[in-house]
């Protein structure tokens, strides 16, 4: 069973999202089965040997300084001739903004199947077909999907869905170099103006902790005390629909259905009532922790520490637990 | 400038059910209502056409008979034309098909320079038709855009957040744009309009006016198959702390303080 993913890179990085997709791989089929595919405008030596290391059989390379994310349909050419020459059955991505935009192209390209944001992957023993396990219609259910017959099964997959792959031994894989042919540059294909890194407290994506608020926040004013108890715990701040709908924080904080997914350590929910639609975006976090002066509120049936009281008493003692120049 | 906008129906409740026997979803059990991002897309394409002459704003949805209620919802807000592809053979179809079809509904219907549609849709949470249709139809895909400006003739610029930066790309048509949230909401219809939408003509297409086949629309010709629906566990039974004094105050504070602690070491 041969099995491929994509790696992304940022900044000249592997990304970790990258190292968790080889941990699936490494679950599905043996190590010698198992390619990476990297197409990058620069990704750096060493991070490329560790990623040799980190149990792939092969390292596949396009890198060109040229390469520019917001061109999909270019990307998903590669993605296409790298599969026709390597054949591989099982092909994944990272539920990622740009994942979840190249593997749908690249799958049209190549007439297949995909399936969205998994959190499980498992090959069946009698069939050797890869199932795809995603949740659905809000979390409420989860769904087990296989691609019977097309090639490759391709799968994005939810990032934080396992731990990332570590280094193996000393001696790495084969890193392949590949270029990308001139042809496929256009002039009229889309570009990337600009991209500005959010700052720490404003990346949900990629948080290791965040304070959530709902409308038990009351008021505007009341969100710099999240603010401040996520400043204290190195967290950052999502919200949900109710309070971006005010304009209390921007969209881009909205967690939920019509919102982000988030996979955390740890989730503090703070006035939250825990809305399928709310639940649906956050359910999977590690760690649950729900303040709510409602002891009925749903919330509570998700929570792994429910604190049943009032926020504003509540959180201003939580602060005080850690001073400000503790992470 | 000519614009299609791509729109589904979700169901309403949270109450959906699956067919036990495919897995797909059964949605005649609940209410239906359009799909809140793909009504930003249309919302953004009303307000990009309304200063250039000579345009036009087709809804296109695909679904059972009563998507006609979400095209005469579109209608009410701006579109022109409205396209409902309806067929028993079309139910079922995965994200593959259901795009194949809407790729040929776009080139029967167009041409267009845009083809706008939300994110995602609340149900099937996929977000993968809007990318596939473009690679169908060769166009270029941007994703999650939060502003869609023209800045002179075919080429326009859009903002996005991904998981880490805020980016702004430029593009020229013809493109497929999905929108989020941030793009903006729709306007609240006039009632004149309200009253003209419920008149105008739906044109009906089937999957044979779009060349398919029945055993080239519908599950049968899905590459992706539901095996089994599970229903997980959500309870997570966790410790509840009552805040009636100072202690149970100071009880929850330690255990929150354990909880991130703990995090802490692993």
């Amino acid at each position: 069973m041969k099995a491929a993913f994509f790696a992304e890179t940022a900044g000249g990085k592997i990304t970790g999202g990258a190292l968790e997709l080889l941990a699936w791989c490494r679950t599905l089929t043996a190590p010698e089965e198992i390619t990476a595919i990297l197409i990058t405008p620069s990704v750096g030596e060493p991070e490329l040997e560790r990623l040799a290391c980190s149990g792939a059989g092969t390292v596949v390379v396009y890198e060109d300084g040229r390469l520019d994310r917001a061109d999909t349909a270019l990307y998903a050419e590669l993605v296409k001739s790298f599969c026709e020459t390597e054949k591989p059955d099982v092909l994944l991505g990272g539920a990622t903004l740009f994942g979840r935009t190249l593997f749908p192209y690249a799958a049209m390209l190549m007439k297949t199947g995909l399936t969205a944001d998994c959190t499980q992957l498992e090959i069946e023993p009698e069939s050797g077909l890869l199932l795809q396990t995603r949740p659905a219609i809000g979390g409420n259910v989860t769904a087990v999907i296989k691609t019977p017959r097309h090639r490759p099964q391709m799968a994005t997959v939810r990032p934080h869905s396992i731990p990332q792959a570590q280094p193996v031994g000393k001696t790495g894989a084969p890193i392949r170099r590949l270029a990308v042919p001139d042809s496929l540059f256009t002039a009229g294909a889309p570009k990337t103006a600009s991209s500005v890194k959010l700052p720490a407290g404003e990346e949900l994506a990629g948080a290791k902790r965040i304070v959530a608020v709902g409308r038990g926040i009351r008021r505007k004013e009341n969100i710099r005390l999240a603010q401040t108890l996520a400043s204290r715990i190195g967290a950052a701040v999502g919200a949900t629909r109710e309070v971006v709908d005010r304009g209390w924080l921007p969209y881009s904080a909205q967690i939920g259905l019509s919102g982000k997914t988030v996979v955390p350590d740890i989730y503090i929910a703070l006035g939250i009532s825990g809305a399928v639609q709310h639940l649906a975006g956050m359910r999977t976090a590690k760690k649950i922790v729900a303040v709510n002066t409602d002891p009925e509120a749903p919330i509570f049936q998700a929570a792994d520490l429910g604190i049943v009281g009032d926020l504003f008493e509540v959180v201003p003692r939580l602060i005080d637990g850690f001073s400000p120049k503790t992470r | 400038m000519k614009i299609a906008v791509l729109l589904k129906q979700v169901p309403d409740s949270q109450a959906v059910r699956l067919d036990p026997e495919t897995g797909t979803l059964r949605r005649s059990e609940t209410d239906a209502v359009t799909n809140p991002l793909d009504l930003c897309a249309l919302a953004a394409a009303v307000r990009l056409i309304k200063d250039v002459p000579d345009s036009s704003l087709t809804a296109i949805c695909m679904g059972p008979s009563t998507g006609e209620q979400t095209l005469r919802q579109a209608l009410a807000l701006g579109a022109g034309r409205a396209i409902l592809i309806c067929d028993r053979a079309c139910a079922g179809s995965d994200s593959y098909v259901t795009a194949l079809i809407l790729a040929a509904a776009i080139e029967r219907s167009g041409p267009f320079d845009l083809v706008l549609t939300g994110l995602r849709a609340s149900d099937g949470e996929t977000g993968q038709v809007g990318p596939e249709i473009a690679a169908k139809l060769g166009w270029p895909v941007i994703t999650g855009a939060e502003s869609l400006t023209r800045i002179r003739d075919n080429l326009f610029e859009v903002t996005r957040s991904a998981e880490s930066e805020k980016e702004t790309l430029t593009f020229r048509t013809p493109a497929l744009i999905s929108v989020a949230k941030g793009i903006g909401q729709a306007d609240l219809p006039r009632l004149e309009r309200k009253i003209w939408a419920r008149r105008e003509p739906v044109t009906l297409l089937t999957a044979n006016d779009l060349g398919f086949s029945p055993d080239e629309a519908g599950l049968k010709a899905s590459p992706t198959r539901v095996v089994r629906v599970l229903h997980p566990q959500l309870t997570r039974r966790g410790r509840m702390v009552r805040i009636t004094d100072s202690a149970a105050l100071e009880q929850a504070r330690e255990a929150f303080t354990d909880l991130l602690g703990r995090k802490e070491e692993e």
